[in-house]
This record gives C-alpha cells, sequence and structure tokens, in this order.
C-alpha cells in the first residue's frame, strides 16, 4: 500500500495539536517523514516507498571507456550535455560530418538528445575532422569526447 | 472486469495510475525499463516485468505486449506520450483480448496524425488555422508561401509540443523541416511533418472530453498559456477570463468533433484562443499530465473514470458545474536556461496541506535518467477562486525543496508572483525565456 493524500491530510490534522517540528514514521508499508516549514511553520512531507535505501547508482551505462589519447595538436569536441549522440539530422540521413570533412567554429557536427531535448553539437574550431569517438546513436557520459578536430593551421588553405 | 492492469508507462504518470488502481483493488504490474526497475513507481506497482531493449523499450509494442502476457493482465493503462497513442498497441490488445485503457485503434489513428485530424475537425466544422501537410521540400515551400510567415512546422505524429519550429523566413524552412523531422522520429518513431500558421498572440485552452463510444460529455476547459518551448509549464483550470459564450463554442465544438469520432475514454481537444476567436490544434486521445487540475474543479478521479469506460460501465457525468479554481506548475529537472539536469535526486521535499495536491515520482535516491522527459513533480492548488488558489500554490511552491537537479522551482515562483500571471489570461508568447533573462 502507498499512504494517500487524504491520509496524509489526517495525520496532519492530529499533528498541528503538536508541539513537534519534525515526525518520522515507520511501518512495513511505508515510511513518512515531517517537518515544519517556514515562518508560519506549515508542514511539508517526503514519503518514501519500502526498499529505498541508499541513492541508486546512476541509471546510465558505466562510463564508456575513454577514447584513445588525441594526438597532438587535435581538438576534442565534447558533448555539452549527457545524452544520445546522433549523427545524422535524421535516422538513414548521411551524417553531419565524417572523417576529413572540412569544418569551422559554428559547423553543426551531431546532436545530442538528452530528456527529449535536442541540442546541437558545434565543432568549436575551424579544420578537418580527425576522428569520430562516439558511434552513432550511443550514449555520451557528460563531458565525453565526441569527435576530433585537425585545426587548420594559421595561413594554410582551408 | 478489470482485475489485473499493466501500467506501460513510468515517472509520476505511472505512480499516479497506481494510486487509482490500489485504492480500486486492481492487482497492477508495472512494465519497467532496466533503469527504472528501481523507480518509486516499480518500488509501489503490485508486481514488476522488466521490459528488455534498453531504455526506449517503453516505445516497443511487441515487449509491452510481451509483458502484458507475462502479468496475465486483462487491462494496459498506457499512460502519457511513448505507446499511449499509438493504434498498433491498441490493436495488439484487442487481438490479445487485453482491454487497452483509452481510444479504440481507430480513432487514435485518425487523431494520431496531425494534419488529417485538422482536415477531419474542418469537415466537423471546427475552426482551422491555414496549413497542411508537406509532403517534400517543394511541396513545403508552395505552402508556405500561401499560409505565410513565420509559421509553424509541427510532427504529423506529434504532440505534447514536440517537434515544433516557428520558421521566421522562407531562408529557414529547410533546416526546420530536417530538425522537426529529426525530432519527430526521435520521439514518434514518424518523421512526416505539417505546416501551420503561427498566432503570435492567442492562448491555448483545451476542453476536457469523457466518452464512452455513444455519449461524450466536456469536463470543462484549461488554460495552458505559460509555456517554454512549447512545452506547457503552469495549466489552470477553468481558463480565467473567457468570454462565456466563447466558452460554450469551444465545449460545443470539442464535443461536436469527439462525436464524430464516436470518443471512448478521456481526451483533450486544444484550442488556440485569438481574441473571440478560436481554432482546433489537435486532439490528445489519452490523459493529460495537466488533468490534475480538473479533477480538483470537478471532484472526479479521471484514471477511474478512464478505466470505467473502458470497461463499460456507465460514462460518468459531472452532477454540477467547476467549484472554484485550480492551477499546477510542472516542477521540472532543469537549469535556469532550461537546460535539462538528469541526476541523482538527494532531497525532495513537497508540501501537503489543505486543497494541495502533489503528483510525483521524486523522493531522496530517485534517479532522474537522461533518456526521459524532465518532470519531476506537479503542485497543484485548488481554492475557492482564482486568488485564493494561486496564493496556496505560490506558498506551497515556495516550500518544495528538492535537491540533486536543478529544478525549475524559482522560476514557478517568479512566474506565479508576476502581475501578468497574476491578472489572469496571458498569451503563449508571455515567455519565461524574456522574464529570465536575467538568468
Amino acid at each position: 500500500m502507498s499512504l494517500s493524500h487524504e491520509d496524509v491530510q489526517e495525520i496532519l490534522g492530529l499533528l498541528d495539536d503538536l508541539d513537534a517540528t519534525e515526525l518520522h514514521v515507520r511501518t512495513r508499508h511505508f515510511t513518512l517523514s515531517l517537518r515544519r516549514d517556514g515562518p508560519t511553520g506549515e508542514w511539508v512531507q517526503a514519503t518514501t516507498t519500502p526498499g529505498r535505501t541508499a541513492a541508486p547508482p546512476p541509471a546510465s551505462a558505466p562510463p564508456s571507456a575513454a577514447p584513445p589519447p588525441a594526438a597532438p595538436g587535435l581538438i576534442d569536441v565534447r558533448t555539452p550535455l549527457m545524452g544520445t549522440f546522433y549523427r545524422a539530422p535524421t535516422p538513414g540521413a548521411e551524417p553531419f560530418v565524417g572523417v576529413g570533412s572540412p569544418v569551422d567554429e559554428d559547423t553543426v557536427v551531431g546532436i545530442i538528445e538528452t530528456m527529449k531535448l535536442m541540442t546541437s553539437v558545434h565543432a568549436g574550431a575551424r579544420g578537418r575532422v580527425a576522428e569520430i569517438c562516439l558511434d552513432n546513436d550511443r550514449f555520451a557520459e557528460q563531458g565525453a569526447v565526441l569527435m576530433r578536430i585537425a585545426p587548420e593551421r594559421a595561413g594554410a588553405a582551408p | 472486469m478489470i482485475r489485473r492492469l499493466l501500467i506501460a508507462n513510468r515517472g509520476e504518470i505511472a505512480v499516479r495510475v497506481l494510486r487509482t488502481c490500489q485504492r480500486l483493488g486492481i492487482h497492477t504490474t508495472l512494465a519497467a525499463t532496466e533503469v527504472d526497475l528501481d523507480s518509486t513507481a516499480a518500488r509501489r506497482a503490485d508486481r514488476v516485468v522488466p521490459l528488455p531493449g534498453g531504455p526506449r523499450a517503453y516505445l516497443d509494442v511487441p515487449a509491452v505486449m510481451a509483458a502484458a502476457r507475462a502479468a496475465g493482465a486483462d487491462a494496459l493503462h498506457p499512460g502519457y506520450g511513448f505507446l499511449s497513442e499509438n493504434p498498433r498497441l491498441a490493436r495488439a490488445c484487442a487481438e490479445a483480448g487485453i482491454t487497452f485503457v483509452g481510444p479504440t485503434a481507430e480513432t487514435l489513428a485518425a487523431v494520431g496524425d496531425k494534419p488529417r485530424a485538422r482536415e477531419r475537425a474542418a469537415a466537423a466544422g471546427l475552426p482551422v488555422l491555414p496549413g497542411g501537410e508537406a509532403t517534400d521540400a517543394g511541396d513545403a515551400v508552395d505552402r508556405a508561401e500561401r499560409i505565410g510567415w513565420p509559421l509553424l512546422v509541427k510532427a504529423a505524429g506529434g504532440g505534447g509540443g514536440r517537434g515544433i519550429h516557428v520558421v521566421e523566413h522562407p531562408g529557414e524552412l529547410a533546416a526546420a523541416l530536417d530538425r522537426a523531422a529529426a525530432e519527430a522520429r526521435a520521439a514518434f518513431g514518424e518523421s512526416r511533418v505539417y505546416l501551420e500558421r503561427y498566432v503570435e498572440s492567442g492562448r491555448h485552452v483545451e476542453v476536457q472530453l469523457l466518452g464512452d463510444g455513444e455519449r461524450v460529455v466536456p469536463l470543462g476547459d484549461r488554460d495552458c498559456s505559460v509555456q517554454r518551448r512549447y512545452q506547457k509549464l503552469i495549466e489552470e483550470a477553468p481558463a480565467p477570463g473567457l468570454d462565456p459564450a466563447l466558452r460554450a463554442r469551444m465545449h460545443a465544438a470539442a464535443v461536436a468533433f469527439g462525436a464524430t469520432l464516436g470518443y471512448r475514454g478521456a481526451g483533450t481537444v486544444e484550442f488556440l484562443v485569438d481574441g473571440g476567436a478560436f481554432y482546433f490544434l489537435e486532439m490528445n486521445a489519452r490523459i493529460q499530465v495537466e488533468h490534475p487540475v480538473t479533477e480538483a474543479v470537478l471532484g472526479v478521479d479521471l484514471v477511474e473514470e478512464q478505466i470505467a469506460v473502458a470497461d463499460s460501465r456507465p460514462l460518468w457525468t459531472p452532477s454540477a458545474g467547476v467549484t472554484g479554481h485550480a492551477i499546477e506548475c510542472r516542477i521540472n529537472a532543469e537549469d535556469a536556461s532550461f537546460r535539462p539536469s538528469p541526476g541523482t535526486v538527494t532531497e525532495a521535499w513537497f508540501p501537503a496541506g489543505p486543497g494541495l495536491r502533489v503528483d510525483t515520482h521524486v523522493e531522496a535516491g530517485t534517479v532522474v535518467p537522461p533518456f526521459y522527459d524532465s518532470l519531476l513533480a506537479k503542485v497543484v492548488a485548488h481554492g475557492p477562486d482564482r486568488p485564493s488558489a494561486l496564493r496556496r500554490l505560490a506558498a506551497a511552491v515556495a516550500r518544495c525543496a528538492v535537491a540533486g537537479v536543478d529544478t525549475n522551482v524559482a522560476l514557478h515562483a517568479e512566474l506565479l508572483a508576476h502581475p501578468d500571471f497574476r491578472a489572469g489570461g496571458v498569451s503563449t508568447t508571455w515567455r519565461p525565456d524574456r522574464l529570465v533573462a536575467h538568468g
């Protein structure tokens, strides 16, 4: 069973007569924590469901193996958010870029989907794509390297 | 008689459906992906059946049907989002002799294809905005020129505000079509898009329907104009300051549309209100996120009524009109610039008290995965009138304390205190983005 809204209301009614500022109830079925909050001393609650213990590990897959160290002079393109990495604008479409593609700072090189929000990934540097470090439709951990750019040398032709 | 129900969803709506089922004595099984096996809904369900295939398995009809069979379920509640409006799931349930708590597969197909639903609404006499489907890039340009600029690109298989893009100039059209198609494909498994005139000054007002396949009744309206990225942030019932004659016309239009469908279940007809005119936008053939505000002012449990009509029991009709006013804030895991904030919740305190309701799946220790939407909790306040509901909600939001992930609690406090919102009837362009430009 879980605690209904009405149950909580009833408990709150009883508590208003008490002098306590915090209350913790634990039964076989539920755990209820209440505390008085703010200047008016109104109650706020945190209910928990049996079996909840310490915070479980993050839901995402274990951090993917770090990509091989970058060759000297390459610039990492990192994900702006953790999320699913897409290399193409639509499934089955041509990837935004491949190894050897010329890019500049604003070139979109991929999309990251986090909580249903699509965020464009920009190359952030002028040059050519040297390496793709994460496959399409794979999960990118916070700060993961998606690809690397060989920057254009000053004065070199684009 | 429904006795064993499979919940094919997650998050707060799974917890919400569980609560009603437990009150009704219906055995519940939750179908959960691996990342959700430790979720609040999983802990509260009578039984959990794992959905194999990774985080996207909520979109996998065969996997969901296998879970329903494994659970020995005689009914399936799809919640909102995911497969809730997917005709293939409704059909698979029908073929397996499992009651789908929702409309028929035919109805879902009719309203799920948004451009076709527009045509159907127009045929039923409802006003629609200029627009239509864009089958290819050339076709899109022609159609766009006829509609005029700015316009919206929307996902044909969409809904819930996903896959919508404003296009200001012809030069932006091709990129917007691509992006909308990508989002649509990712969110709905369907990349078709359509175009529609963009009305900047409109209000989003929707009418709640309940039907039993023969009769359709309107269960009041809701105003959901406060949005960011086409995602509703604050909803209220009834829509404030709506002209009574306009309201009556909108209710009648919604019922007329429901009647042409022979609608069974709970559904919502969404309208854009522009001054004294209104236009059909789409129908959502499912329970809405914001249903609690309707429940508050009508004293009804919409999930219970969904189950009742699915079970061929009598259609509930309100004995009186709405009582008072209710407002809901969606507490999301996102930072001040609306960037999603997945992670582990370390602390979660929500207000309790008279006239307050909090629907949440979040407790201390809850993992908010990056794969699903960012809704953490819905805080709903009900009062005898709008000012009292607003006062109650503002006090309630101030008492929400969630740590471990970023939330938009502070944004809600600002919105509720804003004179425009307090006056009531803001338009969908009343952007929180502008309001929190300093954030």
